[in-house]
């Protein structure tokens, strides 16, 4: 109904003022620069334009890292009328500065509450939808098919199975898992599969949310399993001083056999020279029997700053964002999972069996740095970090997070 | 007429009280906005709990007892003391080698300016230059200590080694720096100190001690204040080639502040401002100290 009357408004001025420079103009900062996520908004804007002819798009593409510092400044000096941000506590303190506008109506009046039912709790705060998701990925651990096959592994289901596996490659020579901690974000993806499948979901959401202290029996227990793969070697060795990428090349020639990452590090390692038959991807394995499996899958989003200056057609913008045809085409061209459950079904081998695990998945969670509040997760990576290097240091490390903690959720 | 007669004679009045302020103004303006309001807007800043965002909530000196019992404030102030301590090596290796260069040899600008190569450079370029030649498995560096030693080192993932590093990165342009203040401090030399002191049978070290260098004193001390200075600000290669890592160990205090006010796990404004204050307290302490030589100089002209 909004959508009408704004239509039917914009009609009206324009027949008024006989100008086509009055019609609706909506300003998208984005951080789409790498060149696949760029094609896709390119994509996005071009077939929105085709539906909505009377809205004229201006996007303004913003290098990635750079974003994350432009978006404070221009969200309280020159708002556009949409932005693209992350969902769960990244977005948090925009909402809590009353920067970010409710988007619920256009939740409730698309019948989004049903269609992106997989990220609903991530995009709400207090009971109100901040936001619209677009696209995510799954984690998982991606193995060299040929590898095992030689080793005569088969892809392991239990912890113990992971052990052996591991085991049986060092033993050949062969570095059972690659990973890159120079950027810290890599770790943050070891500890929530550690946590979500040594306690749990819950127990997980609780931690990051700073209601659990990380000098809990709990969390050490997590630190144990780990230490069953750090003790005996399992990461690549001077993993502190590379980042993600520096370590595919391992994988790639055949030094390293696993990986524990996201779903784009496929691309990454196709361009390496590995050919899809090579890549093996499987579900993290189960460690305490019974606890439901939760997945990590962060998602992007878009949203509309409260100061926008054309809220109605920014509006119209997220419904058409939303809209099964526009994340199916989008999420193809950046080879990640549609969140609208209504969208085609990608094509890829990857993200099929992705798209399957994530939607018998018990739970997702986005990430620790994006579940964590900011600066908790700083910390928080850095002490796995230096746990990875340093795994007997585990009792001085955890009290040095729960010091962390106890500042930062006082 | 009458009055413009007499705006001619304030004018001619004041002229000499007016004209110094008139040409110092400018200047004044700039340093004023510029450097002492945001140094006295960093202090207000720095007694508030502020995510950049929200509103400023006053909690007086809480930043600085936070800050006292911050782990990573201590690593920050340690690397700091040893970037102090080995980066002033760049004032005699840049002696050393401005002394070297400083002979008529053909081609002798190009070796010159091949040698000030380091520091036209940018800092990033140099700290991306030393990550490869640090880096495992294919690094020139870590090739060679693996051929001598047999086993690898990663220099920048170990926290032994890491500021130890990323100094060395610093030394190379810094040193390029020193050599070019000395280059121009040796064209001024005496030419008739130094014959007389020859005719006196000095040379070598003892020419160069009691002579030389003397005369390049006003080089030293230039050449000190900006390694100091270059010392504590130390931002750019550590942003560059670890980001304080492996996990905080090669943390700096600017780096730090950078990190707890600006970057993507921070905006902490009122604790990055502390942090901040903190250090240019620390530089006052060296800033006064070569004001107040200055001055004793200026005085004894």
């Amino acid at each position: 109904m909004t959508k009408f009357k704004a239509l039917a408004g914009l009609a009206l001025s324009a027949l008024l003022m006989g100008s086509a420079a009055f019609a609706g103009e909506i300003v998208i900062n984005s951080d789409h620069s790498d060149p696949a996520p760029k094609k896709a908004m390119e994509e996005l804007i071009a077939d929105f334009q085709a539906k909505h002819p009377d809205i004229t798009v201006k996007w303004n593409n913003f290098d990635h890292e750079g974003y994350k510092a432009a978006i404070r400044n221009f969200l309280t000096a020159d708002p556009p009328d949409v932005a693209a941000w992350y969902a769960g506590n990244r977005m948090a303190p925009f909402v809590g500065a009353g920067l970010f506008e409710d988007v619920s109506d256009v939740w409730a009046s698309n019948g989004l509450d049903e269609q992106l039912k997989s990220s609903a709790a991530s995009m709400t705060i207090d009971g109100k939808k901040w936001g619209v998701p677009y696209t995510y990925y799954q984690w998982g651990i991606y193995y060299r098919a040929d590898i095992f096959a030689e080793q005569g592994i088969t892809p392991p289901k239990t912890w113990a199975e992971l052990l052996a596996a591991s085991e049986k490659l060092k033993a050949a020579g062969i570095t059972p898992f690659a990973i890159g901690t120079k950027a810290l974000w890599p770790t943050g993806g070891w500890f929530d599969y550690l946590n979500l499948r040594v306690n749990g979901y819950e127990f997980h959401m609780e931690l990051t949310s700073g209601k659990v202290p990380y000098t809990d029996p709990r969390v050490k227990a997590v630190f144990e399993k780990w230490a069953e793969l750090v003790s005996p070697g399992y990461f690549l060795e001077n993993h502190a001083a590379i980042d993600w990428q520096d370590a595919i090349p391992q994988m790639v020639q055949g030094k390293a056999a696993m990986y524990l990452m996201g779903n784009f590090a496929v691309a990454t390692m196709k361009d390496g020279g590995l050919t899809e038959d090579q890549i093996g991807f499987m579900q993290f394995p189960e460690i305490t029997p019974g606890i439901p499996m939760a997945e990590d899958a962060p998602t992007d989003t878009f949203h509309i700053p409260s100061g926008a200056k054309n809220k109605e057609d920014a509006k119209v913008f997220l419904a058409y964002l939303a809209s099964p045809e526009a994340q199916a085409k989008m999420n193809a061209t950046l080879g990640q999972l549609p969140v609208n459950n209504q969208a085609a079904k990608p094509s890829d081998k990857f993200l099929d069996a992705g798209f399957t695990m994530l939607s018998n998945a018990y739970a997702l969670a986005q990430f620790y740095d994006r579940d964590a509040d900011a600066e908790m997760a700083k910390a928080g990576m850095e002490g796995f970090q230096e746990f990875m290097v340093k795994p007997d240091q585990i009792d001085r490390i955890l009290e040095r997070l729960e010091k962390v903690r106890a500042k930062v959720y006082k | 007429m009458s009055d413009t007669a007499r705006s001619a004679g304030f004018w001619k009045r004041n002229q000499l009280k007016i004209a110094p302020w008139a040409f110092l103004a400018p200047g004044a303006i700039m340093f004023l906005l510029y450097v002492l309001i945001p140094i006295v807007q960093s202090v207000w800043i720095s007694f508030h709990d502020w995510d950049g965002l929200g509103d400023k909530v006053w909690i007086g000196l809480g930043n600085y007892v936070e800050l006292l019992d911050d782990d990573t404030f201590y690593v920050a102030l340690k690397n700091n003391l040893i970037w102090l301590a080995l980066y002033l090596l760049a004032i005699p290796m840049g002696l050393a080698t401005a002394l070297f260069l400083n002979q008529t040899v053909w081609g002798i600008r190009l070796y010159k300016s091949l040698f000030f190569f380091p520091f036209v450079i940018s800092q990033v370029v140099v700290g991306l230059m030393f990550t490869w030649f640090y880096a495992p498995d294919f690094g020139l560096f870590s090739q060679l200590i693996k051929w001598l030693t047999g086993t690898e080192i990663a220099v920048l993932a170990d926290e032994r080694f890491v500021t130890l590093g990323i100094i060395v990165a610093g030394l190379w342009p810094q040193t390029a720096y020193c050599m070019i203040l000395y280059l121009t401090g040796l064209n001024n030399l005496n030419p008739e100190q130094i014959e007389a002191a020859r005719m006196d049978n000095a040379r070598g070290w003892r020419l160069l001690w009691h002579v030389i260098l003397p005369q390049l004193a006003p080089a030293t001390f230039i050449a000190m204040v900006v390694t100091v200075i270059g010392a504590l600000r130390s931002f750019d290669l550590v942003s560059i080639m670890t980001a304080g890592g492996p996990y905080g160990s090669s943390q700096v205090l600017s780096y730090f502040m950078y990190e707890q006010a600006l970057s993507e796990y921070g905006y902490r404004m009122g604790y990055g401002a502390a942090i901040a204050v903190v250090l240019f307290l620390i530089m006052m302490v060296f800033i006064t100290l070569f004001i107040v030589r200055m001055i004793a100089q200026e005085r004894n002209r």
